[in-house]
């Protein structure tokens, strides 16, 4: 069964292997408002750990998408250039931003599960 | 229903803010003087022409091409329309804007005051307008000493040694005086050590931005309750790496930083040099002289404090002051007067100290620099100092006049423009951008919205030294009045509706951002089979 | 003060709404040490509109008047007829006095004629998207290699000796400032410069001109395609924008970045500013544009309407990570270039052109027969250069001292190259007439 953990800058993370795929929560898309593009990393491209390696838009904010692990770009979902809006109906769904093949699989410790992200977000309000 | 205006301060709109006319559709989709108006690309007939010139002279025979056999082939794709027909298009769409010409203009930061005509007129005097810039110089003395009579008047407001003229306008100027820094960083062996540059949170984005494309990193500086800079946080970010702070003064939230020579100071001591964003400085001038704080650039936004025409956006121009160290590496060109001859310096000419390089073709925005200086003649030195006393005397009259209805962001006085939060808002389901697009059914442009970013739901308020008390008045009535509309509680949906009564109602900005339309093109040739994409690819 | 609508008696009842005795108190909060009392001495007092008319009128009488005398100098600013209408039109306060247009509900009128303009410069340079105007050529020229360099992630930019010398100081200048390499070309007189064998892998653009500084058309297609091999972009710049009537445009060459000074249309020579840039690219560029750019949709009604769009690039939003820091452009020099461009139309642009071309052809004939003189162009629009047999900066001031403009000597703008120093640059428009060619052949005849 796939495993989801979360990062302090709302991101989430679905760990399938050593493959996760990598996307902004609920509650990110809700503070951003209708996004209307977001600029994914190419296949291929290798990321560091917190590095910054997307941009998703909305029409009065832009916001760097970090590297929750280290890896590199396996796929990124091109259906975003069309239909950026699914990052608000579906963010964990048809809205997904890219998939890693991860480096070292160790750096998810430091990590939310899904719990522990709960209660972070109701801290923030 | 009752209604809620002040009528002590003016007459009444009248009707319900959201509770659109019932006046019946028109067939053309007109009304009255409001007319729908479509492209020029849609207006167009070929054999059409605005303009009549002569047929080009017959090229004499046996000459060859001297085109490098280069021809364009095939149409442009430009509409044909005739005169009268421009003079209609353009006048129809100049009615559909909102203009200082026609009323309170109030856009904080903006500084939207009264540009008089004889700007315009001097500026189109037949030996200034028409000038070639590089036509020789012995042709052109009066041009330069024209504009050595604006560097003069900018200096001695300003209370600094020199001025860079040639910057485009005040992000241009921005980019000048922070290469100035570098410039003397370098001079110093100090540049690759020097890497930070201080701005405080409430700072235009244009600070940020400059700073970062000259490869500083930019930290920023919090604010104190008070709405000013926290004099120990900026202390404790001075070291040997910052090159400089970038402070606005009076600041964002329309306030003088209080501390300033302190913080000039400290700035100096560690070794960083001072840059004093000058946006604001309508609020000053003849009162204070930012020489006098320990400024070592700042740049001046004449279409702002000096009244040269906003335009839609520009032109503008941003010429630089300079204190004694960073004097030395203005750009190029620059004005000297030899004898009783006027020069331009121009690239590689002899100079002493070491010009930074070059910002701009020619000598800078002459055409602003006209109309800039005939401004300033025309108040004088009295007349400045009281334009910025009334300046400062309407914002204060204006946050005086709303303190009770609205949420004052900080304490006062304020400097040339008042600044309010959204707490007054709060619970009514109101927001800034609902209130500010109320304004505009009252006939009103709004203020400011969301910036300084340091406020939340901030709004801006600058209702510079142009408007008559009474005119004033009927502008705060209309505020109080939506106040206490928007407080009912009841009135969150008639706010969302606003505008109703403009040009457009509200525009799907999302729609415009996820599916880029930035040309026309012939609606039945989308763009897979536009001619001109496909020649592109 | 005629400007200051406020009376003394409107002061004293704001000063006791605002609970202030005098408006000094205002300005509690600035240091006592910087506070000024009385008003700054040395500078004289307000005026009227007639003295201050007078003033101006003086420094005027100071200047020679291009309209007055035969006049042909070119380099990047040119003297073309601008029809009334033009300037009516931008002195109307709707236009005049509007500021950028944030409120677009009202401020459709300068949105749809900022979104008619971009289509239009789409159509000059053959190019698929274009923004809402630059300050002026030189300073888009220098925002188009920064672009070039974010999009190739490279930092060398490859600058043409044909390149208008004064947009190439400014591109020095931002190399050395901002951080990449610039890699400037010698002077090219004669119009052969290859920059072919110079491009490689580390070179994010190269920066060419068309017509060059010194007048030759030149056809860039082979060179974009060794651009496009080697990961580079092709930026062409076109400092007279009215050559586009008549030369094949830069994106059918293959340009990937088109910067053009759009003065000649619409906007007067006014001695070097405000001007116009015009700054196009292709589609995939989009999002990595400087400066504003105007796009279409509907209002709540579904109308058709025009907001600001893409601003997540811009300085206001992405602060340290924008594009650029342009923020106030040049809005009324475009709608001066759009209302002229509409005027002209598809002939009327075309034959403006046309008549540029054929006034420049004949003023090259006239001064290659004056002995001693050589034209140097084989090909060109509306500007050339000619050897003269002496330096040309005296021969200038000469021709300037019977009252004629007669073009530029080029080591004004390239000083301490004596390979320049015989050089004289000419420019002829549909403003050039018998009357002023006729005195400059016979002009020069006597000062050479």
């Amino acid at each position: 069964m796939a495993d989801v953990r979360y990062s302090e800058e709302h991101e989430w993370i679905r760990v399938e292997g050593d493959t996760g795929t990598i996307g902004i929560t609920q509650y990110a898309q809700e503070q951003l408002g209708d996004v209307v593009f977001v600029d994914v990393p190419a296949s291929g491209r290798k990321v560091a750990k917190g590095e910054s390696v997307a941009v998703v838009e909305s029409v009065k904010a832009a916001s760097d998408i970090y590297a929750p692990v280290s890896g590199e770009v396996i796929e990124s979902n091109a259906a975003l250039a069309d239909s950026p809006g699914d990052v608000n109906t579906e963010p964990m769904g048809k809205g997904w931003f890219f998939k890693i093949k991860m480096s070292d699989k160790g750096e998810l410790t430091g990590l939310m599960d899904e719990a522990a992200y709960e209660a972070f977000v109701k801290s923030l309000s | 229903m009752v209604q809620s205006i002040d009528r002590s301060q003016g007459r009444a709109t009248g009707g319900e803010i959201g509770n659109a006319s019932a006046a019946p559709a028109t067939f053309t989709g007109n009304r009255a003087l409001q007319i729908e108006e479509p492209l020029i690309f849609e207006m167009g007939q070929p054999g059409r022409c605005g303009v009549d010139l002569p047929e080009p002279a017959p090229r004499s025979p046996g000459v060859k091409d001297r085109l490098n056999g280069l021809r364009r082939a095939g149409d442009i794709g430009l509409p044909g329309l005739s005169e009268p027909q421009v003079v209609q298009h353009y006048t129809r769409l100049s009615q559909k804007n909102y203009a200082i010409d026609m009323g309170v203009y109030p856009l904080g930061s903006c500084t939207m005051k009264h540009n008089p005509r004889i700007n315009e007129k001097v500026a189109r005097l037949p030996g200034i307008g028409d000038l070639h810039p590089l036509q020789p110089v012995s042709t052109v003395q009066g041009a330069l000493e024209l504009i050595d009579r604006l560097a003069h008047w900018l200096k001695t407001l300003t209370g600094m040694p020199a001025v860079a003229m040639s910057p485009a306008a005040g992000a241009h100027g921005e980019m000048c005086g922070m290469m100035a820094i570098s410039a003397a960083l370098e001079a110093r062996g100090e540049r690759a050590q020097r890497k930070t540059v201080l701005a405080p949170e409430s700072a235009h984005g244009t600070n940020p931005a400059t700073a970062a494309a000259l490869g500083f990193i930019v930290k920023p500086i919090p604010a104190n309750e008070r709405g000013r800079v926290d004099l120990t946080a900026l202390k404790a970010a001075l070291g040997p790496d910052v090159a400089a702070i970038m402070l606005t003064n009076p600041n964002t939230c329309g306030l003088f930083e209080s501390e300033v020579v302190e913080i000039s100071a400290a700035v100096h001591a560690a070794g960083a040099y001072f840059y004093c964003d000058g946006a604001n400085f309508n609020a000053i001038v003849g009162r204070v002289r930012p020489g006098d704080l320990g400024v070592d650039c700042m740049h001046i936004n004449l279409h702002k404090t000096f009244s040269t025409p906003h335009g839609g956006g520009g032109p503008g121009a941003g010429p630089v002051v300079l204190s004694a160290a960073l004097a030395p590496y203005a750009p190029y060109p620059w004005i000297v007067k030899d004898g009783d001859k006027w020069h331009v310096a121009e690239d590689e000419a002899k100079v002493e100290g070491k010009p930074l390089g070059r910002l701009k073709a020619f000598h800078g925005q002459m055409g602003m620099f006209t109309r800039a200086l005939a401004y300033i003649m025309s108040h004088g030195a009295d007349g400045l100092k009281q334009a910025s006393e009334d300046a400062v005397l309407s914002a204060n009259y204006v946050m005086a006049a709303l303190q009770d209805v609205m949420s004052q962001a900080f304490e006062g006085p304020c400097m040339h423009e008042a600044l309010f939060d959204d707490s007054f808002l709060k619970d009514t389901g109101v927001s800034t951008l609902d209130f500010a697009k109320a304004m505009i059914d009252e006939g009103y442009h709004p203020m400011t919205m969301y910036f300084p970013l340091v406020v939340h739901g901030a709004m801006l308020i600058e209702p510079t030294e142009s408007q008559a008390k009474e005119d004033l008045d009927l502008f705060l009535g209309a505020l109080r009045s939506l106040t206490a509309k928007a407080k009912t509680g009841t009135a969150a949906e008639a706010f969302k509706a606003a505008p109703l009564y403009a040009p457009r109602r509200r525009l799907d900005e999302t729609l415009a951002a996820r599916k880029p339309i930035l040309r026309w093109r012939p609606s039945n040739n989308p763009p897979e089979t536009d001619p001109v994409k496909q020649a592109a690819e | 003060m005629r400007y200051l609508p406020l009376t003394d008696a409107d002061r004293r009842e704001m000063l006791s709404v605002i609970g202030a005795r005098s408006v000094d108190e205002l300005f509690k909060d600035v240091p006592e040490s910087a506070r000024l009392g009385a008003k700054i001495a040395g500078l004289p007092d307000h005026q009227g509109e007639l003295e201050v008319e007078r003033a101006f009128q003086a420094y005027a009488a100071k200047n020679l008047s291009p309209s007055s005398v035969p006049f042909f100098i070119g380099a990047g600013a040119y003297r073309h007829h601008v029809p009334s209408t033009v300037d009516y039109m931008i002195q109307r306060g709707e236009f005049l006095t509007s500021y950028t247009p944030y409120q677009p509900e009202i401020t459709q009128g300068t949105l749809q004629y900022l979104f008619e303009f971009q289509t239009q410069i789409t159509m000059l340079t053959g190019m698929e998207v274009a923004n809402a105007s630059m300050y002026d050529g030189s300073t888009g020229t220098s925002e188009a290699v920064l672009m070039a360099n974010r999009v190739t992630r490279r930092h060398k930019a490859l600058v043409s000796g044909g390149l208008h010398p004064q947009y190439r100081r400014i591109i020095e200048t931002a190399a050395k400032w901002e951080g990449f390499s610039a890699v400037i070309g010698k002077p090219d007189v004669e119009g052969l410069e290859d920059l072919i064998a110079a491009v490689d892998k580390e070179t994010s653009c190269v920066v060419v001109q068309n017509p060059s500084f010194f007048g030759h058309v030149r056809d860039f297609a082979k060179l974009a395609a060794a651009c496009h091999a080697a990961g580079a972009l092709l930026i062409v710049v076109v400092t007279e924008v009215v050559s586009l009537g008549l030369i094949t445009p830069p994106g059918e060459m293959g340009a990937d970045i088109v910067v053009c000074e759009g003065q000649s249309i619409g906007n007067g020579l006014g001695f070097g500013g405000p001007y116009v840039g015009l700054f196009a690219t292709r589609d995939k560029y989009m999002r990595q544009m400087p400066g504003r750019l105007v796009g279409e949709t509907v209002d709540a009604d579904g109308k058709r309407g025009f907001v600001l769009t893409l601003s997540t690039r811009e300085q206001h939003i992405r602060r340290e990570k924008a594009t650029s820091n342009i923020c106030t452009n040049a809005g009324l020099c475009a709608l001066a270039f759009t209302v002229h461009l509409t005027l002209l139309g598809e002939a009327g642009f075309k034959r403006l052109a046309e008549i540029n071309h054929a006034k420049a052809s004949e003023l090259a004939d006239r001064i290659g027969a004056v002995p001693g003189v050589k034209v140097l162009n084989d090909s060109f629009f509306n500007e050339f250069t000619v050897r003269l047999p002496k330096p040309a900066a005296p021969v200038v001031e000469a021709l300037a001292a019977k009252r004629i403009l007669g073009g530029l000597p080029v080591s004004r703008l390239i000083p301490n190259d004596p390979s320049v120093e015989n050089l004289l640059l000419l420019a002829a428009t549909e403003t050039a007439t018998e009357e002023g060619m006729g005195p400059l052949v016979a002009a020069l005849k006597e000062v050479l």
